[in-house]
């Protein structure tokens, strides 16, 4: 790549945003499967996101390798592995809106049910807990204004970055792309459509955010050379 | 000059610091008040005593009342915290006047002004009856209330209920409540004594001032010595690794204050220690951190056989320090163990025998789980982590 693409400046840099997640717990349990269906269809929002999106914050060290809680407690405390593993398979980034995704459990749960005689119901650990997320957004006073110093800056900032920028990006803010492909993507940004093009192959489902950066990372250093 | 917040550069995950930096700037200048009943003993004391000066490097006006108490308000909440906790305790009518009253003298005498007022467990949390009305109160449990004696909670609950919300360690530990309810793990320092990287020859020095030796692979379980915290099944399940692999015994704790059970408990593992050379019996004072350090450090494998256990910070404490750890199914360890990545969770005093087998006959797969451990509590368990939602509680409670 030449040098003069590489050092040219976006027109609009690239603000990052990092962020904290506060956990509310809001008295809502499930000890079957049937119960968990229930309360999915009555939570807030902000609950079905708490168990399908910032599982991304806690997902390095997970118990499973599934990437939602429903799945993971119907795994680990419900022991129905075909639930677990058809709950499992649920991307959320293919959804349009939180709704879209609630109503996507709720009737794979549904299904599930009625293949049965009997509703699955705790046989192990503790009772499904809802929990909703306050995302507490945080402007880490980090510019990018040139390729280069957005890698600089993904290689070394919060991961909870990453989160914002892909996560919250897509599925509360909607912004289909995430921010970074956009941003690299758009004449207003780097204008380098076939780098976005790139970037946006890598796909958060079965990755951390940590997995995410080392992607983005190693498609940027070969991009630069 | 760079303050202590600085030096968590080098041990907190990538970014932490700069984010809480410029998170503070939200909640610069407010005035955050923490309660409790003690500056030196216990685990709000130690928590507090970090959190503190982070905060306000951060630009918080963070101060630490405590209160004074009366032999009868020490008397009541002791047995509150019992009842709290299921224990079918009674507590006089006497000497709940006691402690009422306790709380209304601590509440004209302690400077309770200021933004949010967070009280912790017992002791401060009638305070709110009395409190000033331009405060947002918090009371923060630590306790396990998923089983509460009714009649404690009830006579607990009213003043529950008049806080602005409640922050609980573990979901089980939550009771409903028609108030906010957050969840905050607890955390540990990295810089600490408890904590911090020991220089070779330190270690040495405290392991020889302990009298044990580091010619064998060290098991050591860290807690008191009581029915739940169960030091003889950890000595049971040592005698059934004994038999496949020379190693030794370290159980370290404080020495018991709490009735003849615990004193029995001690008396039969000095017994099991005075016939087998390889098992220690360490009775530590209040205060020792480094020597718990030396010991966590120097372990092969970490037990934690507590049958009720709060959230269990000596678990993140040897994750830390890289150990593999092997410990008890309860809800705060489950939370810290990652089963078969980080250690192993277990039922019964066989299965921490087989596990650690299985870890001393396989010194590579302990090392990586050791590994993996250091980097689960980096993430989520050191102190930066427990700031930044402080600072969002903060901010989140400001705003509504």
């Amino acid at each position: 790549m030449q040098s003069s693409v590489l050092d040219h400046e976006a027109t609009t840099p690239f603000h990052f945003i990092g962020c904290i997640e506060l956990r509310e717990m809001l008295g809502r349990k499930a000890a079957d499967v049937q119960q968990l269906m229930a309360a999915i269809e009555e939570v807030p929002l902000d609950s079905i996101y708490y168990h399908t999106h910032s599982y991304f914050l806690r997902y390095e060290h997970g118990p499973t390798l599934l990437p939602n809680d429903f799945a993971t407690w119907a795994a680990i405390s419900v022991r129905d592995r075909a639930l677990s593993e058809r709950l499992g398979l649920i991307d959320p980034f293919e959804f349009r809106d939180l709704e879209s995704l609630r109503n996507e459990v709720v009737s794979i749960i549904d299904d599930h049910l009625k293949s049965l005689w009997n509703v699955p119901r705790l046989i192990h650990g503790e009772p499904f807990e809802f929990i909703r997320s306050h995302i507490i957004e945080v402007d880490l006073a980090m510019i990018a204004n040139s390729l280069r110093e957005f890698r600089d800056l993904l290689a070394s900032l919060d991961r909870s970055s990453l989160f914002i920028h892909i996560c919250e990006a897509q599925m509360r803010k909607g912004r289909r792309a995430g921010d970074f492909v956009s941003w690299i993507e758009s004449e207003t940004g780097l204008g380098l459509p076939e780098l976005a093009g790139r970037m946006a192959t890598i796909q958060p489902l079965g990755l951390s955010l940590e997995g995410i950066r080392s992607r983005m990372l190693a498609v940027l250093d070969d991009w630069l050379g | 000059m760079p303050g202590r917040l600085s030096a968590y550069r080098d041990v907190a995950p990538p970014g932490k610091v700069d984010l809480l930096q410029q998170l503070s700037k939200q909640v610069r200048g407010q005035r955050m008040l923490h309660v409790n009943a003690s500056r030196a003993v216990g685990g709000v004391a130690e928590m507090l005593q970090h959190l503190i000066p982070l905060l306000s490097e951060l630009g918080i006006q963070a101060r630490w009342e405590v209160m004074e108490g009366t032999e009868s308000f020490y008397e009541a909440t002791e047995l509150f915290h019992l009842g709290l906790q299921g224990l079918d305790v009674k507590v006089p009518e006497a000497l709940v006047d006691g402690y009422l009253e306790c709380c209304r003298t601590n509440a004209r005498s302690l400077d309770l002004s200021a933004d949010i007022v967070m009280t912790h467990d017992v002791p401060p949390l009638a305070l709110v009856d009395e409190a000033p009305a331009d405060a947002r109160w918090l009371w923060q449990c630590h306790l396990d209330l998923s089983h509460p004696q009714r009649k404690i909670w009830s006579l607990l609950r009213p003043s529950v209920a008049k806080y602005d919300a409640v922050v609980f360690s573990l979901p089980q530990f939550a009771q409903p409540l028609a108030l906010p309810q957050f969840l905050i793990y607890p955390s540990i320092d990295p810089l600490s004594d408890k904590n911090r990287e020991l220089a070779p020859e330190e270690l040495d020095q405290i392991l020889e001032k302990l009298q044990i030796p580091r010619d064998k692979p060290i098991l050591l379980e860290v807690s008191g010595f009581n029915r739940f915290t169960d030091p003889l099944g950890a000595l049971a399940a040592y005698r059934r690794v004994k038999t496949h692999h020379d190693c030794r015994l370290v159980l370290a704790g404080a020495m018991p204050m709490d009735g003849p059970a615990s004193q029995r408990i001690v008396e039969e593992v000095r017994d099991a220690a005075a016939k087998d050379e390889d098992v220690h019996l360490l009775l530590l004072n209040p205060g020792s951190d480094l020597e718990i350090n030396a010991l966590q450090r120097s372990a092969a494998i970490v037990i934690q056989n507590s049958v009720r256990e709060g959230f269990g910070t000596t678990v993140a404490e040897a994750m830390w320090k890289g150990k593999p750890v092997i410990a008890a199914e309860t809800e705060g360890i489950t939370l810290q163990v990652r089963f078969g990545q980080t250690g192993y969770t277990v039922n019964s005093v066989e299965g921490t025998a087989f596990y650690a087998r299985y870890l001393l006959g396989n010194p590579s797969i302990a090392e990586e789980m050791g590994r993996r451990g250091r980097e689960v509590a980096r993430q989520y368990f050191l102190i930066t982590r427990h700031v930044g939602e402080y600072l969002s509680l903060m901010l989140l409670m400001g705003r509504s």
